[in-house]
Formats: structure tokens, sequence, C-alpha cells
């Protein structure tokens, strides 16, 4: 009987699609959930202090009810900043080999194994950061210097974000249609200088949006910052007349704050902390939504092709 | 007699095992256009492509005999330096995702000229020369991948020219192109063969007996192997050709 075969069918597809339904609404439900259980229990602390004074204020003292972030602002900013300068050469570099210049057998080798970076747990790179790292870092004479710091923290997070950043960029540079490179090396132009000038500013977009992508794993790595940048709730400070001794301080991160301090918390420190998660919450979001308005532009772009 | 410009002396081209060009020997005359017809597949593009060496692109291509450029041999010279003097304008356009006016400098910046009044000068009367300065000079610094196919394609002319090369290759140019393009392109052709040598490959009879001063008609032969069978003024090809192949080709009786 036809009619009733199509009558189960449409049952069928109908259960499936509000399962479907379901389980796409209720992850979009527990961002907001999470979203908002963050804000509501950070809103004594927004209330107390004040969201300017949290801000702005550098002193973070919990006994003495000093709840400034503006040192783990710091800390979080110069920690992925170091990240970014360290890391986004390397992936790019290794991007534009695997994309342009690895001959296939050696391809195939060095991606899988970029690609395993990033399944090692971030617990497994801080003890690699404190037993190996540090030690290397320790050995730089200067007073102050621990081994614990912003180096080392940098050093470590620029390999976590490689993996992100060199496979997003080596996609983009494939995505480069072949036939510019032909076109150029036509007109003369080396293999360097045609990557250089055509296939890179090509793929542009899709780099630039593999380098925010990896910023915002940055600013969300917490147990491998915590085992090597520290901890010291203190604004970062040069420790000679060098300026980019800074590097070399002790710091201590948004999520690194939060992880450390919220077994004990009570009160308005409690809730000081849930307010750093919105700070922490509120960047990872603009550097989000900024790469996926990259990613976009770069696949209108592409189109456009 | 004719100056000649490219000379290939029984040469042949492998991919790997497979032999595509057998011992072609033909002399390209200078500021004419050469045309290459034939059948799919009898290896005009490859021949076309021996010319500035993109072939070498292609792992396991090989060459025997001699390819020569004003007498000098192709496969002694710099590579960059002979794409230079031999230009190549490729089936579908590919200008760079750059602005109009980076696409025809592009040549010159690579090859290291950095004043800006040259670059402009030469962006200028490239375009000119490629028939499409008076429909971009408000234009220049917008996508060059807003333009039509016809107007990208004539960049991609002028981008060759911005070298100032000796030679212009060009593989079906107008394949991708409507009728009022193809036309433009074909006008154009003409107006450049004063300054240029020009060889193009090209499907059309009609375009290639349009456009042409010379013609070399391939043919692949039982090895599939591409064999040069005639070479001559386009006019003779056309009203009374040697061979009995080239006859039936341009007839439609085959191919
Ligand atoms: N990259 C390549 N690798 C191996 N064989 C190739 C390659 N390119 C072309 N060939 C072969 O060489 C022969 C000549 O090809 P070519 O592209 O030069 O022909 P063509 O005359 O330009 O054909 P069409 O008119 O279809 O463009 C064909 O048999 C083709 O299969
Ligand atoms: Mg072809």
């Amino acid at each position: 009987m036809p009619h009733g075969r199509s009558t189960v069918k449409n049952r069928v597809e109908n259960t499936m699609k509000t399962v479907l339904m379901i389980s796409a609404l209720s992850s979009v439900a527990i961002v907001f959930l999470i979203g908002f259980f963050t804000l509501k229990e950070s809103i004594p602390a927004f209330r107390g202090i004040g969201p300017l004074n949290m801000l702005t204020e550098k002193v973070w003292r919990p006994g003495q009810d000093s709840y400034g972030i503006l040192a783990m602002i710091a800390g979080s900013g110069l920690v992925t900043l170091g990240s970014v300068l360290i890391g986004v050469p390397l992936a790019l570099g290794c991007a534009v080999f695997l994309a342009e210049v690895a001959p296939k057998w050696m391809a195939e080798i060095v991606r899988p194994s970029v690609e395993l970076l990033a399944g090692i747990p971030s617990v497994v790179y801080g003890l690699f950061g404190m037993v190996v790292l540090v030690p290397l870092v320790r050995g730089i004479e200067v007073p102050g210097n621990t081994g614990f710091g912003l180096l080392s923290a940098s050093v470590v997070l620029a390999v976590m974000i490689l993996p992100t950043i060199a496979s997003v960029a080596e996609s983009a540079l494939r995505s480069v249609p072949r036939s510019y490179y032909n076109g150029s090396l036509a007109l003369g132009a080396t293999r360097w200088e045609t990557i250089w000038r055509v296939n890179i500013p090509a793929a542009r977009s899709g780099i630039l949006s593999a380098v925010v992508l990896g910023l915002g794993r940055a600013l969300g790595e917490t147990i491998a910052m915590i085992m090597v940048i520290g901890n010291s709730v203190i604004m970062p400070k040069a420790l000679t007349g060098n300026p980019l001794s800074i590097f070399l301080s002790r710091a201590r991160t948004l999520t690194g704050n939060i992880a450390v301090e919220i077994s004990y918390a009570t009160g308005v420190h409690e809730s000081a902390l849930f307010a750093t998660g919105v700070v922490l919450f509120l960047l990872i979001m603009i550097v989000n939504t900024s790469a996926r308005g990259l990613l976009k532009a770069s696949i209108e772009g592409g189109r456009r092709k | 007699m004719e100056q000649v410009r490219l000379t290939t002396r029984d040469y042949s081209l492998f991919y790997g095992e497979f032999r595509a060009l057998n011992r072609i020997s033909l002399s390209i005359p200078a500021n004419r256009i050469t045309a290459f017809i034939g059948p799919s597949g009898c290896g005009k593009s490859t021949l076309l492509r021996s010319f500035n060496r993109m072939n070498e692109l292609i792992p396991g291509v090989r060459t025997e005999g001699t390819v020569l450029l004003d007498e000098g041999d192709i496969f002694r010279e710099d590579v960059v330096n002979l794409r230079k003097r031999v230009g190549m304008v490729f089936q579908r356009p590919n200008p760079f995702p750059k602005t109009i006016y980076d696409n025809v400098t592009y040549g010159p910046r690579v090859h290291g000229m950095k004043n800006r009044s040259k670059l402009a000068a030469i962006a200028e009367e490239s375009l000119t020369r490629a028939a499409l300065w008076d429909e971009v000079k408000d234009q220049l610094h917008k996508s060059a991948m807003a333009l039509s196919g016809g107007q990208q394609q004539r960049l991609c002319i002028a981008r060759a020219i911005a070298v100032s090369p000796e030679v212009i290759l060009m593989d079906e140019p107008a394949s991708a192109l409507d009728p009022v393009a193809t036309i433009k392109i074909e006008e154009l052709m003409n107006s450049l063969k004063e300054k240029y040598t020009i060889v193009i490959v090209t499907h059309n009879m009609q375009q290639a007996a349009r456009v042409s001063d010379f013609t070399a008609f391939l043919l692949t032969d039982e090895n599939r192997a591409g064999n040069m069978v005639e070479f001559g003024p386009t006019n003779r090809i056309f009203t009374s050709p040697s061979d009995r192949r080239t006859e039936d080709y341009i007839t439609g009786r085959f191919g």
C-alpha cells in the first residue's frame, strides 16, 4: 500500500527533523545558559567593585578586598602576543612548506606529525614546559628570573597553537588556483617570488583567519599556563633596562586566575572570579567573531575568482 | 625570406615514456602570427609550451632535439630570462586577484623595477597596446576580478606585454570568450604583430584562417605521437594543402 508507506516515511522524516533540531538547539541553549550563569554570578562583583574599577585596577588581593584584574589581562595579553610572535611565523613556514614546497611523500610524513601536536593534552605541554623549557630559560642570567614566566609560557603556547594555524593556513594556500602560479612563472617570476607575491597574498584572508583562530585558542589555554607562567599576580614588568626582559617576568593569565582560586573562593571573591570569566568570554567572543568574519570574507573573495 | 624567430629541429617531447611530440622541425617567422592547428591531443599545447619551457613544470618531461630563439638554444638560456622574452597567454583568463594596475606591473616589478612613474608609464602603454586602456583607465586600482572575461584576457595580454617580450604564445586565447570578445582579441593580435611574434593554438579553423599568416598542422601518428604534417603560409595551407590529411582536416572530413 503505497499510501501507507509514504505516511510511515513522513513520520520518520519528521521525527528525524525534530531530533536534529533539538540537538542543534540544545547546544545553543547550553551556550546561553553558561553565559547567563557566569554573568549572573558575576553581578555582585560588578556591583560591589564596579566594572571599570575591576578592569583598570592592578591589585588583586582578595584578602583586602582588592579585585583588579588588569594584571591578568596584561598577563593573558602578553603571553598571547608572545605565542603569536613565535608561533605564527613557525606555523606559516610550516603551511607554506606543506602546501608549496614539500614533495608529496614528505608532506605525508610532516602533516600528520603537525596534526598530532593538536592531540597532545595541555597538561603534557605543561609538563614539557616545566621540565625542559623552564630550566633552559632559567639559564638566562637576569636577576629575578626564575625560568617560570611569560617567555616559557609563550613558547609552550606557540607550539600549542601551531597545528591549528598551520592546517588552516595550509588549506587556504592550497585553495589558491594553480593558474595563478603558472601565470606568474610564465612572466619570468621564480617559484619563491610567486609564492611570496601571488600565493600568499591570494590566501591572505584565510591565513589571517588561521591566525585569529590561533589567538582564540591561546587566550583560552589554562592548565599549561598555570604550570609554567609562575602565577604571581603582578603587573608584568621588565627585569632589566631591556624592555624585552618583560617576558622573563612572572605573570598570571585570566584563565589561570579562575582555575587557581575558585576552589576556595567565597562571596565577593568568588563572584569576582566569575567576572574574570565574563571578561575572558567577551575577549574570546570578539576574537572568534572577527575570525568568522574574515573566513566569510575569504570565502566570498574565493567565489569572485 | 622571412626573418626567423623560433626554430625547432628534430624536437621530440616525452611525458615519461609517452612520446607526445615526434621530431618536429619548423621555423616560426618574426613579427607574424603563426597558428598551430590539429585535432585534440595532437600536441599543439605541448609544442607551444616548449617555447617558454613551461613543460618543465610537469614531472617526468624529457626532450630531445633543439629549440632556438633567435639562434640561441633556449635550454641553455636562463629560464627566467627566456620567459621574459617569450610571454604566454593562457586559455582561461588568469589575472591575479590583485588590482588591474598590480596585474600589469607585476612582471616589471618582479624583474626589479621600482620607479613609480616608469611603472605607471608601462601600465598605460601595455594596457593601450592591449586595447584595454580606455575601458579601465578610471578603475586601475579596482580588482581585476571584477572585469569581464574578455577584458580579463586582454589584461593578461597587457600583463605579458609589460615585460617587453619578443614572442607571445597564446593557447586558445579566445575559446572561453563570447564572439564579440573573440573578435576583439583577434583584432588585437593583428595590431600586436608589428612589434611581437605571435604563436597561437586554435581549434577554430576560421580563426586560424582569419588571423594567422602561417599555419602548422599537427596530427597524431599510430603511436599517438604528435607529428607535424605541414607548415606554410596560411593562404596556401587553406587553399591548396600539399598533404591529403591537411585537406581532410581543413574541410572537416575528420578530427
Ligand atoms: N601533463 C601531461 N602528462 C602526461 N601526458 C600529457 C600531459 N599533457 C598532455 N599530455 C598528453 O600529450 C598529448 C598532447 O597533449 P596536448 O595537450 O599538447 O594536446 P593539444 O593538441 O593541445 O590538445 P587540445 O586541442 O585538446 O588542447 C596528449 O596525448 C595528452 O594526453
Ligand atoms: Mg591544448
